[in-house]
């Protein structure tokens, strides 16, 4: 029976990625797209990876979504190649599959895999949640390193704009007028959004969750609040922004630089007080991955002045 | 035959495919939006891989191995990341009126640090 | 394969995290403190990361043993190891002095008015420099992952630095490329790990015996890498990439956030895969190495831009570098001449860095100077600016292989190799691309250092920063002195046969 069902979802998933692959305009395939990553989360449930399922869905298809939704909408459709280039296309795609197909089938038995020893481990950290121990505290430079990521991905796209915009804030998020079933969603939502970002970073600890879902939850809770006017995108160079950005990584690195004073190693943890060093270590990623990944999907900042007028269709 | 039918064989499949069809679309389509969700396809059929293989390694209690998935984690992340980043780069193109050809390609070398000076 | 496995962590192995966290601190006050105040705090974190490498190469020089470190306390293959070898300091080194320079030209005057370089730049710079210190001591595949996005990350927006719409073209191609790299480099990592349970690649040598599987994984992360080192054939985003950046930013560019990737293909093939598989492998980027030294070398020799002319270059360079792969497969039979084809590709990576930062930087210069840089109009440019004419012409040097420089001493030393080995194809190639070489160089200087045509005014330009392009130039040139033999310390905590003894 579970059989049938995961069959019917891995079926599910090919055709919305053949869908977005055929579209012929690119806003079909976004949402496409947001369809497509809401299968696959439920293909890592199947799979007994809650804590990847609630990332598939809040940052791979929630905020990404949401990302190319944007740019979507002002893309032209252009022109596809000849018949050529596709077949040959389709010919090497093929071999691919088939390849990956192979080495999928041929894996070894029995599988290798760092479960015992992730096990042997956990009860040192205080931590139930195992996937939070690899995240936090055996691959814990990853999850420093994916922060800073993060941030200078920011940067990135705040290069776009020139350094005496830097003070300015980036444009609204949706140059239409906000219905009003948008503005009552995003008056509803967010307090919800928020609990729910929060309960989802408190609860990774033991259960499936953590920094990163819950902060996706709460830039999206905020996002909202955005898209529907209620609130104008803060100034990227108000110095609150800018150290809430920096709070994570900082905090992480501060705490691995200690781990070398007080427990031997960077990014070492002391026995007995691990788990609530590691909460607060949390609680600041979380807090700069909401207030990143919102800034993400807004724009480049723009010079202080008078906002754009509304009211015309392009986004 | 049993391990042919499978859930992880039938997901490892389910990932093979999408891997192929997003590197279809990566070679066939001309727009950058559209190749930009072709690599999120195909880092999406890459990930269920190494969901596959943390299933396949499941073990002291877990459903699966925790290692592979946290880095599945942390790919999807940097998945956002970098197609943030292509799509701020997208949007800024797409805001620009189109230059001309010539002209302002020779002031290019000596304009870049005034440009960024001013 | 004879790695010096590590099994306890060097007293001195924090000086590995610190190469890597420093750069990354200089964030926090570029992003909170004004302008002017944040340039200097940059140029401090520049000089407190230069500190640190050296002491790691001096440590790692004078202990004779590879520097080690566990983080978190945990060994792999829980945990992420980090290892700084012979080539790995080898490596840091030459990126802290490149990056250096690069922040020391883009640096702006004491008495100007205005900054020379938007904020961006000074903290891309600093993104950079740790995502490059991670990739060259990171020893675990994931790792090296996010160290590769770091830097694509980091490196990417330099190019788009003026906000022209070519460049943010240039800017969205490269970020493509590299992408599709990134994407190939995790398959193969999946493989790797569904294989073998482990990404350290330490215990991976172990593990690993050959395997179609182990083929296939390193196949697909090489053909990742070479996506993002341009070599030939997927070179179409180096050229209006590495052109469409201000000079400082091409300059790091070209000389080290290419040679990255490389670094990890020699990795991959020299530390995991077998000798056998190796030396099968070898022939095939050694042709693909061949067709970007000749055909990118033809399409320098056609540009009309300047930096466009030293992009392609820098394309047609890369392929030399992987011309060594072939001569220095660690097969029973190379000894002392695998050897020294390593300490001959080492040396080209160095100052073929040295050389061409130098030349972006100058090339830079004299389009500030003129307005302009199309070779065609740049006749009498060495009345001008001389200083930093005469660098370019001794980058110019290196590139071409003429005496005395790093250049020369490297090509004399894969020549020898490719001859005694009875590899006659490589020898050409390297005689052929060191011809066209001379042509592209001397295309632009002997133009150079004849009478102006237009009358010009130029802008003045400060000396002390033809100076930078200057001493880098001459760095290049002062490699010429190196002694003709394997380098000691690049074998350091490599397999045997780096050293010239057979395995």
């Amino acid at each position: 029976m579970s059989l049938v069902l995961d069959s019917f979802l891995g079926v599910l998933a090919l055709a919305l990625a053949l869908r977005v692959l055929l579209a012929r305009e690119a806003l079909a395939a976004a949402i496409g797209f947001v369809g497509l990553g809401l299968v696959l989360a439920l293909l890592w449930v199947r799979l007994d990876a809650a804590d990847v399922a609630l990332t598939e869905a809040a940052i791979g298809s929630g905020v990404t979504g949401l990302v190319l939704l944007r740019t979507a909408a002002a893309a032209k459709p252009v022109a596809p190649q000849g018949v050529a280039v596709r077949g040959l296309a389709a010919l090497i795609a093929f071999a691919v599959f088939c390849g990956l197909a192979a080495l999928v089938l041929t894996l070894p038995e029995p599988a290798p895999s760092l479960a015992d020893e992730a096990a042997a481990h956990l009860e040192a950290t205080g931590l139930g949640n195992p996937v939070t121990a690899v995240l936090l505290v055996y691959r814990a430079l990853d999850t420093l390193l994916e922060t800073v990521v993060l941030l200078l991905a920011l940067i990135g796209v705040w290069s776009l704009s020139a350094d005496r915009d830097w003070a300015g804030a980036p444009p609204p998020l949706w140059r239409f007028a906000p219905t009003p079933p948008l503005v009552f969603l995003a008056r509803i939502l967010p307090p919800l959004g928020i609990l729910m970002g929060l309960y989802l970073f408190w609860t990774g600890a033991d259960t499936p969750g953590g920094a990163f879902q819950g902060g996706a939850v709460l830039a999206a809770a905020w996002l909202l609040v955005l898209l529907a006017g209620l609130r104008a995108p803060p100034a990227a160079g108000s110095r609150r922004l800018r150290a809430l950005l920096l709070f994570g990584p900082a905090l992480f690195l501060a705490v691995g630089a200690l781990g070398v004073v007080f427990a031997g190693a960077f990014l070492a943890y002391p026995e007995g007080i691990a788990k609530p060093i590691i909460l607060v270590v949390e609680a600041a990623i979380t807090a700069s991955i909401a207030v990143t990944l919102g800034l993400l999907v807004l724009d480049p900042p723009q010079p202080p002045g008078p906002l754009p007028v509304e009211g015309h269709s392009s986004p | 035959m049993s391990a042919l039918l499978s859930t992880p064989t039938l997901f490892g499949l389910t990932g093979a495919a999408l891997v192929a069809i997003g590197l279809y679309g990566l070679i066939v389509q001309g727009d950058a939006v559209r190749r930009i969700l072709a690599f999120n396809i195909l880092g999406g059929g890459i990930f269920l891989l190494f969901g596959v293989i943390a299933r396949r390694g499941a073990g002291a209690g877990f459903g699966g191995d925790p290692v592979p998935q946290a880095m599945v984690i942390t790919g999807i992340v940097v998945a956002f990341s970098a197609t943030a980043l292509a799509v701020a780069l997208v949007r800024r193109l797409q805001a620009l009126p189109p230059e001309a050809e010539d002209g302002d390609e020779a002031t290019a070398g000596a304009s870049t640090e005034r440009e960024a000076a001013s | 394969m004879s790695l010096i496995a590590s099994v306890h962590a060097s007293p001195l192995g924090l000086l590995l995290v610190l190469a890597v966290i420093v750069p990354l601190c200089g964030l926090a006050p570029l992003l909170l403190l004004k302008s002017r105040v944040a340039e200097r705090a940059a140029l401090v974190f520049l000089a407190a990361g230069l500190a640190i490498v050296c002491v790691l190469c001096f440590e790692v020089a004078r202990s004779g043993a590879p520097l080690a470190y566990f983080l978190g306390g945990f060994k792999p293959p829980l945990g992420v190891g980090l290892r700084a070898d012979g080539f790995s300091a080898f490596m840091l080194g030459v990126t802290a002095v490149v990056i250096v320079s690069a922040g020391l030209f883009a640096m702006t005057a004491p008495g100007a008015d205005a900054p020379r370089m938007p904020l961006a730049f000074w903290m891309l710079l600093l993104g950079v420099w740790s995502a490059l210190n991670l990739v060259y001591v990171a020893d675990d595949l994931f790792a090296l992952y996010v160290a590769l996005e770091l830097l694509t990350f980091a490196a990417v927006p330099l190019v788009c630095l003026d906000g022209r719409a070519k460049t943010l073209s240039a800017a969205l191609q490269y970020l493509l490329f590299a992408l599709f790299g990134s994407v190939l480099y995790l398959l193969g990592a999946a493989l790797l790990y569904g294989t073998y349970g482990t990404l350290d690649i330490i215990l991976l040598a172990q593990r690993a015996h050959g395997e179609p599987a182990l083929l296939a994984a390193l196949a697909l992360m090489t053909a990742g890498m070479l996506a993002k080192a341009a070599l030939f054939p997927l070179y179409l985003w180096l050229p209006a990439a590495h052109a469409g950046a201000p000079a400082a930013a091409s300059a790091i560019l070209s000389a080290v956030v290419i040679k990255a990737p490389i670094f990890l293909v020699v990795r991959f093939w020299y530390d995991i895969a077998t000798p056998a598989q190796t030396a099968a492998v070898a022939p095939i980027l050694a042709a693909l190495g061949a067709g970007a030294v000749v055909l990118c070398g033809v399409f320098a020799l056609r540009q009309a831009r300047l930096k466009l002319l030293i992009a392609y270059s820098t394309a047609a360079q890369i392929g030399y570098l992987f011309l060594m792969f072939p001569l220095a497969a660690a097969s029973a039979g190379a000894g002392a001449w695998g050897a020294i084809a390593w300490t001959g590709g080492a040396l080209h990576l160095v100052s073929h860095a040295l050389s061409k930062a130098a030349m972006f930087m100058a090339a830079g210069v004299i389009a500030e100077t003129v307005g302009h840089d199309r070779i065609a109009q740049l006749s009498g440019i060495g009345r001008i600016v001389p200083i930093s004419v005469f660098a370019f012409g001794l980058g110019g040097l290196s590139l071409m292989g003429l005496p005395p420089s790093g250049g020369f001493v490297a090509k004399v030393m894969l020549l020898t190799s490719a001859v005694q080995q009875g590899a006659w194809w490589i020898a050409i190639v390297i005689l052929v691309g060191g011809l066209l070489a001379a042509g592209y160089v001397l295309r632009v200087l002997l133009p150079a250092l004849q009478r102006p045509v237009a009358e010009v005014v130029p802008v003045p330009v400060a000396r002390w920063r033809e100076m930078v392009a200057l001493a880098l130039a001459l760095g290049a040139v002062a490699l010429g002195f190196v002694p003709l033999q394997p380098a000691a310390f690049l074998a350091i905590g490599r397999p045997a046969s780096w050293e010239g003894a057979a395995p």
